[in-house]
């Protein structure tokens, strides 16, 4: 459970470094190389060997869920480090959403 | 107390803002299609070089995984992270969708309900965006 909870860190750790590379994109294809976006990808395949390795033993319908915990730290990074506005919506649907990834791993 | 009416977000141009929205959308049909890939290419796994660079469809799921990633990096220059990352939960709905049609495997009301708990949530998520 731990294991698959550090993937859901390390993953929005990826996003928010996809999302500042993103920000070096030009016109030109290359600029998809460039050192964040590399680095946000190297987290996102990190935490697929730390959900494959929490998933090999546990249960998936309680861990499934777990990974969408990711989407909860990433509105903390989205604030922090990119200053975006944490709206009532965005908390609703949040938690929504959250719930209803809980529903689809009971039942999975 | 509301103030939500009248709040201005910083990368507020609407049309790229719902371009970001379509996006991610795009990639969450995408993403459920490459698991969906990856989950037939593995039913015939095997761990030798000529097995795996012959197993089209886990390529292919690899291959649409990586376009996905693009895509979302696309959409994350012109959006906010904090509304398009939970939008990726839409990818459950789709493998859902497709595991009952495709896989035929039985569903149940604990799926339909998360399905439809979590279509509802982008809803919320999505309204303001798309003004």
């Amino acid at each position: 459970m731990l294991l698959v909870f550090i993937a859901s860190v390390i993953g929005s750790f990826g996003m928010a470094f996809l999302k500042m590379g993103s920000a070096h994109l030009t016109r030109s294809i290359w600029s998809f190389l460039n050192p964040k976006l590399l680095f946000g990808i190297g987290l996102f395949l990190g935490s697929s060997v730390f959900y494959a390795w929490g998933i090999k033993d546990g249960q998936l319908s309680v861990l499934y869920p777990m990974v969408s915990l990711g989407y909860v730290w990433g509105l903390l990074w989205a604030k922090l480090f990119f200053n975006e506005a944490l709206t009532k919506q965005k908390f609703m649907g949040l938690g929504l959403i959250l719930l209803g990834v809980c529903f689809v791993g009971m039942g999975s | 107390m509301s103030t939500t009416a009248t709040i201005a977000i910083p990368q507020s141009d609407p049309r790229a803002r719902r371009n970001s929205f379509l996006l991610v959308f795009a990639c969450t049909i995408l993403g459920s299609a490459a698991q969906l890939l990856i989950k037939t290419g593995m039913n015939h796994f095997s761990p030798h070089l000529a097995a795996l660079v012959t197993n089209i469809p886990l390529i292919a799921g690899y291959a649409l995984y990586g376009i996905n990633t693009l895509m979302m990096v696309l959409a994350l220059k012109n959006g906010e992270m904090s509304l398009l990352y939970p939008i990726i939960a839409l990818t459950y709905v789709w493998t859902t969708l497709a595991s009952y049609t495709l896989l035929g495997e039985p569903s149940n009301i604990y799926k339909n309900v998360g399905i439809v708990t979590i279509v509802l949530g982008v809803a919320v998520m999505g309204r303001r965006g798309n003004k």
